[in-house]
């Protein structure tokens, strides 16, 4: 119990005296996940809605890889992004294993497929002949794309929120693919993992705390967003 | 009040779906100001006549003219669709403020604020909606809906509006204070409509002239009068409500008259028919008078049948009476005449209709 009580007052005395260590951990985990998301969401959400609205062969087949990757192991994507960086792979002389971009890459490709897979069901559930009306009411096909994505702004957030929550509180790709150096590439996760490793449970649940906290008022703002008085 | 301008001109349009052509239109001219309504049976080609005529339905075949323009070589599909408007049978409005709804399509087409807003306004008090303007559309009752729907649709102030089967999905009173906002609208703003329903009621009451549809095909087209009074064939003639057909052969020629003799009763008729021929008799059921005289009157009426009433039925105002005269016979009657006559089922009356009231469809020989 001590242990605990320890750790939260830890957590709070490092956050209140702006402790610059955690400071840049915070950051960085905010700088790498936020890119990461806002990468997945241009991917995501442009592929996902182009899947929905059309039809060609073998489009279940493209679903269902879709709704496969939303539920991909980031071990599994750190080992193959790791192995496309390595200095013999494939993208090797782009010589950026164990850096943040690398990180975001990973997360990044964390977070698509389940942006992707939100907006193509989002987009999928709107009436078939909204389509049709906005084409009616004079829009060009860009336009009505626009329209439709607006109109199931409410389970895009979600994404959003599914996505940013699937890369902040991501280790294993983050650790493969970074390399957790210090002040370089450590982020909160991949602290967290080091200093329970190292018996420093006080540091390792201020980091926890802050963790948390970060993942909700993210999310407090998103459902902010997504709950915005809505006219009655 | 219809023009002489043709403002829409369709030529050899075929859709086709699965090796199926659902819809085959060799030709059709809608003036301007004229309204046009397409009547048919769920599945008789409406929907994807006006999605085909606005470009939502592709690939198809065959041309369309706006104002004596082909559209794609001299009008770009989306010129010419910025012409139109369409409601479809569910509002299918966004999920915004009714205000916004109604500004959308004036939005797309990135007209100024300003101009928007005293668009926006008219229409909202043009539909009564003016009181709903900031609520959310997801709060509002069917009728308010759809109003929002066709406000926004005029809201673009089309050359050409397409309603397809508009009031469907609204209950009863609803429907019909929304028809008559609709009809005086249509007549204050003089838009030319294509109106698509199976309510052949609302079509009589809004449109210049009928076009009845089935299986993807205009079976007739022409004023409602002659739609309704003088069908073309045995499923127009059942489509527009006439509920006695019969299928006789002509016996006798007498001056501009003929008697059929149908189940072994002759009727007579008004027409030009040959000894010999197969005709299909229409009646229609406001036209048959009922009598519980016994003896024969002096009537005008050439066609009088004793007959028994095997069912009656009421039919909002009226009552619809089944009769058996040797052939099968169906006469409305109000209420109170069922009253006074005591009408009942398994009485004997006498049934009897004009010459006149008799459209005669002549049968191809097969």
């Amino acid at each position: 119990m001590d242990l605990i009580l320890e750790g939260i007052k830890k957590a709070f005395y490092l956050l209140f005296t702006f402790d610059p260590e955690v400071m840049g951990i915070t950051l960085l985990s905010l700088g790498v996940s936020g890119t990461a998301t806002f990468i997945s969401l241009l991917i995501g959400i442009s592929i996902g809605t182009i899947v929905a609205l059309s039809k060609f062969p073998g489009r279940k087949i493209v679903v269902s890889l879709i709704n496969t990757g939303m539920g991909l192991p980031p071990v599994v994507i750190g080992l193959f992004v790791t192995i496309f960086l390595w200095r013999n792979g494939p993208l090797g002389f782009l010589e950026i294993l164990y850096t943040p971009t690398a990180m975001i890459i990973a997360q990044a490709v964390i977070a698509t497929p389940i942006v992707m897979g939100i907006t193509l069901a989002a987009i999928q559930q709107l009436p078939q002949k909204l389509r049709l009306q906005i084409l009616a009411l004079g829009a060009t096909r860009l336009q009505m794309v626009w329209i439709l994505i607006k109109e199931a702004k409410l389970p895009l957030l979600a994404g959003v929120m599914a996505g940013f929550g699937g890369v902040i509180s991501e280790v294993g790709a983050s650790i493969m693919v970074g390399g957790n150096i210090k002040g370089y590439s450590r982020v909160l996760t991949t602290a967290t993992v080091m200093e329970t490793s190292r018996g420093n449970f006080d540091i390792a649940i201020a980091l926890g705390i802050i963790l948390l906290l970060l993942a909700y008022f993210i999310n407090l703002i998103l459902t902010q967003i997504q709950q915005r008085e809505r006219p009655r | 009040m219809i023009g002489s301008t043709p403002i829409l001109e369709v030529r050899n349009i075929q859709v086709e779906r699965g090796g199926t052509t659902i819809l085959n239109v060799p030709s059709l001219l809608i003036q301007e100001d004229e309204i046009l309504s397409l009547i048919g049976p769920n599945g008789a080609g409406k929907t994807t006549f006006l999605q085909t005529l606005s470009y939502l339905w592709n690939p198809f075949q065959g041309e369309i003219f706006f104002k004596g323009k082909k559209v794609e070589t001299n009008h770009s599909v989306l010129e010419y669709r910025r012409k139109l408007a369409m409601v479809f049978q569910e509002p299918l409005l966004f999920d915004t403020t009714v205000l916004n709804n109604v500004a959308s399509g004036l939005k797309i087409r990135g007209m100024k604020r300003s101009e928007i807003r005293d668009r926006v306004m008219e229409q909202l008090d043009r539909f009564g909606i003016g009181h709903l303007s900031n609520r959310s559309a997801k709060t509002l009752s069917g009728g308010e809906a759809q109003r929002t729907s066709l406000a926004r649709a005029f809201a673009l102030q089309p050359e050409i509006l397409l309603l397809d089967e508009p009031f469907t999905s609204l209950d009863s009173p609803t429907r019909e204070s929304l028809i008559e906002d609709l009809e005086h609208i249509l007549q204050q703003t003089r838009t030319t409509a294509i109106f698509a329903t199976h309510d052949r009621l609302e079509a009589l009451r809004l449109s210049d002239r009928m076009a009845v549809m089935n299986e993807g095909k205009i079976l007739q087209i022409g004023s409602p009068e002659e739609v309704m009074n003088h069908p073309v064939n045995e499923w127009v003639a059942s489509f527009v409500g006439v509920e006695t057909i019969l299928n006789g052969k002509v016996i006798k020629r007498n001056g501009g008259t003929f008697l059929a003799s149908i189940e072994g009763r002759e009727i007579e008729a008004v027409g030009d028919a040959h000894l010999g021929d197969a005709v299909v008799l229409c009646i229609r059921p406001e036209n048959v008078t009922l009598s519980t005289q016994s003896h024969m009157e002096a009537t005008s009426a050439r066609n009088v049948f004793a007959g028994k009433i095997l069912k009656i039925a009421p039919l909002g105002p009226y009552q619809k009476v089944h009769l058996d005269c040797g052939f099968p016979l169906v006469a409305y009657v109000t209420r109170h005449s069922l009253e006074e006559l005591s009408l009942t089922e398994g009485k004997q009356v006498r049934a009897s209709f004009k010459a006149t009231a008799v459209t005669v469809i002549r049968k191809v020989e097969s």
